[in-house]
């Protein structure tokens, strides 16, 4: 359990407290993944399935990764069609995968609502890891977390997103993790990628990117989907580099020095982000991934049944 | 002794004439033989006690989805008869979009003959726009007028070509038949599941925007203008629809329009509430707060003529599944009484326009028989019981489907008896046929 969380499917039913919950013990966690020997005991016997319906090898690793630390069992179950295309239902998949009796499923979908739809119909915990352009929980948690590491607290600070708002899950939780923290943020992108009603979930909304970035203590680059090229929702990728792209140039000058860079990657190197940006003093990308790992770890065992209390001891 | 029928006690009312007051209404040969106060009760006759009731016409939709042929495991004519009287509906006028669709005599009168067999609700057929659906070459409206046809549509889908359209309604005018029609513009719907808005971007589902309606709802009315055939518009749902239904009719074009009891209810923030319950997945999609209002606004004033349920059944296997993936369409005849009369209750409609929307108005809009108790009217007869609390169970529905927003939901108001023809086809508590 995260607080009164059974499951973690949406940073958006979160309180702050709940989130606090995960961050602290991330702290933990961060230090066992420092160790020489990087295995503590805490989930064994237990088991975590991730079921894939969209390919992601980040991901889909770093949850690996996380439930092999805690020496719990992981299986991998990835499919590279839909089940619905294969007339067997989401609903069935995951009952099928549940008769083997996992503690936690993790489940990526492309459907908006998926997880929820599984959480509905079996017995185990369920964790988003991202569903359609609905949310992404344990990027936002890492993206906070990192946050939160760097800065000290979220508390009062301001936070831009910029990119493709409209089909991003990173963008929406992370905006829920980051207001219910004590964040302000600001939204930016070409208006076609800036969904309807944006500012009803406590947000500026902004098309310039100086405007945006120009004293935010910490700035999550979107990645662009190439796919999205030709949508028609900007013209080509040079004028959308050009306009909401980040390169050195306009970060020594708009960024506030000790501003935060990030990315959930992989990164379109010299679309939204230049390389001398991705790898320069600002990013903190690399951080992200490691935070990844110690997050995703505090949500299993958190759902697999572990004692906070015993865990920070 | 005649088929007599005396319906003693209850609240008539009746806008086609004006009635509203205790009267004792009589049936008799299948027709009305007469409303009211004081009535000497014949020997023989069959007494139904109204009581605490309200006795209308039987109510009329022009709008359902019945699933036969092609789709019988959803809803067949019988079953969708069955739930219309359940409802109070002792006329329904279904949707051609079957398989196949009825775009031919022999689908008509299939529809026809399994109606007559279950002898419930009157069912009217409506022909399609263009063959097969197709949206490409014009239907046989001579063909399915002679056949039973009462309206023309190509529901499910929008007619998108704006000159088959014009043709369509040009046609039709010389067999007197209206077109009803689905007003999507499908580039602006694109992959869209939902209403766009915050609610559709706090749950990352795809939006579709009022305005896909309301462009193709000032095209057809622009044809109107320029055919003078008969327009109505099906399962009217934005506020631009609505103003451009209300500019039609002050510059008098031969313009009507329905909607649903849902898109007078629920909002977009009901699907989110929901949890992407597929319950809630319908299209047109259910609308903003905005939308809402100025659909029961324009309800309430005549803007709108009438309230259809767009019944549209569907199993749980298509709708046991992802948002994206489910059908769209909910159930909507044994509900469409209580939901409305909540809108009733909240003050956004009148009792009186209420009974008119399910009675006189659609009848006027298709030119069907009904809608009144005058005397030498068809005796089709709902008694309602307005106070009657009663739970949407998915096992006591009479429909073949339970895709329904208030599945296992309290609801108040409930139609106890139903007339067709003078027959009691339905009664609360008694299995009757
Ligand atoms: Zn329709
Ligand atoms: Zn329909």
């Amino acid at each position: 359990m995260i607080g009164r969380q059974r499951h973690c499917i949406a940073l958006e039913d979160f309180s702050r407290d709940e989130l606090e919950l995960v961050l602290d013990l991330a702290v933990s966690m961060k230090e066992v993944l420092r160790r020489p020997i990087k295995k503590v005991p805490s989930l064994r016997g237990k088991s975590v399935v991730n079921l894939f319906f969209e390919a992601s090898t980040r991901t889909r690793s770093s949850f690996e990764i996380a439930a092999k630390i805690l020496s719990a069992d992981a299986l991998n179950w990835t499919s590279a069609s839909s089940s619905v295309s294969k007339g067997e239902t989401l609903i069935d998949t995951a009952r099928n995968l549940e008769a083997m009796r996992p503690d936690v499923l993790v489940i990526r979908h492309s459907a908006s609502g998926a997880p929820r739809l599984v959480a509905d119909h079996v017995g185990c915990a369920v964790v988003s890891a991202g569903d359609g352009a609905h949310e992404h929980p344990s990027q936002g948690l890492l993206d906070c977390f990192t946050v939160r590491e760097r800065l000290g607290t979220l508390e009062g600070k301001t936070l831009a997103i910029v990119g493709d708002v409209s089909h991003s899950r990173v963008a929406r939780s992370d905006l829920h993790g980051f207001t219910k923290l004590g964040a302000r943020v600001r939204m930016c992108g070409p208006p076609t990628m800036m969904p309807a009603g944006l500012a009803q979930l406590g947000c500026t909304v902004h098309t310039d990117l100086r405007e945006a970035v120009e004293g935010a203590d910490a700035v999550v680059m979107l990645r662009i989907q190439h796919e999205r090229i030709g949508d028609p929702l900007i013209p080509n990728t040079r004028e959308y580099s050009r306009l909401w792209g980040l390169n050195s140039k306009k970060a020594a000058e708009w960024l506030k020095p000790g501003a935060l860079v990030l990315h959930p990657g992989p990164i379109n190197r010299g679309v939204e982000l230049s390389p001398e940006v991705a790898d320069g003093p600002f990013s903190v990308i690399l951080d992200q991934v490691q935070n990844g790992v110690a997050v995703r770890m505090a949500i299993l065992y958190l759902l697999a049944g572990g004692d906070p209390a015993e865990a920070r001891a | 002794m005649a088929d007599v029928t005396i319906i003693e006690g209850g609240r008539v009312i009746d806008p086609a004439s004006g009635t509203d007051g205790v009267r004792t209404v009589v049936l008799k040969d299948g027709l009305v033989a007469e409303v009211s106060e004081r009535v000497e009760r014949p020997s023989g006759a069959t007494v139904v006690d109204a009581r605490g009731r309200w006795v209308t016409p039987g109510f009329i939709d022009l709008h359902v989805h019945l699933r036969e042929p092609g789709q019988e495991y959803k809803e067949t004519v019988a079953s969708g008869a069955r739930a219309a009287v359940a409802g109070g509906f002792t006329s329904v006028v279904c949707m051609p979009n079957t398989k196949p669709v009825n775009d031919t005599l022999a689908v008509t009168e299939l529809i026809l003959a399994r109606a007559a067999a279950a002898g419930l609700a009157r069912v009217y057929p409506c022909g399609c726009i263009s063959k097969g659906s197709a949206g490409e070459e014009l239907a046989e409206y001579g063909e399915l007028k002679a056949g039973g046809c009462v309206a023309l549509s190509d529901d499910g889908k929008p007619v998108s070509s704006p000159a088959l359209m014009r043709r369509a309604l040009e046609y039709a005018r010389a067999f007197g038949l209206p077109l009803t029609v689905h007003e999507e513009d499908l580039s602006l719907v694109g992959k869209g599941v939902m209403h766009e808005g915050a609610a559709s971007t706090r749950l990352g589902l795809k939006g579709i925007p009022g305005q896909a309606e309301d462009v193709m709802v000032l095209r057809d009315i622009a044809l109107v203008e320029l055919t003078g055939g008969r327009l109505h518009i099906s399962h009217l749902s934005s506020a631009g629809a609505v103003r451009a239904v209300r500019e039609a009719k002050r510059r008098g074009l031969p313009v009507t329009a329905e909607v649903t009891p849902h898109h007078l209810a629920l909002t977009d923030e009901d699907v989110a509430a929901s949890g992407y319950s597929t319950d809630f997945k319908m299209s047109p999609p259910l609308r903003s707060a905005a939308d809402v209002a100025a659909c029961r606004e324009a309800l309430a004033d005549g803007t709108i003529d009438c309230i259809a349920t767009d019944h549209a059944p569907h199993s749980a296997v298509e709708k046991a599944v992802e948002f994206d993936a489910a059908m769209n369409g909910i159930t909507g005849l044994e509900t469409a009484f209580a939901v409305c009369l909540g809108l009733v209750r909240g003050g956004a409609l009148t009792e009186r326009r209420l009974v008119e929307a399910l009675t006189a108005s659609p009848a006027r809009a298709f030119g069907l028989p009904g809608g009144t108790l005058a005397r030498g009217a068809p005796a089709d007869v709902a008694v309602l019981d307005p106070a009657a609390v009663w739970t949407f169970d998915a096992a006591a529905t009479f429909s073949k489907s339970a895709n329904s927003p208030w599945r296992g939901t309290q609801l108040t108001g409930r139609c106890t008896h139903t007339f067709v023809g003078g027959r009691l086809v339905h009664q609360v508590g008694g299995e009757t046929r």
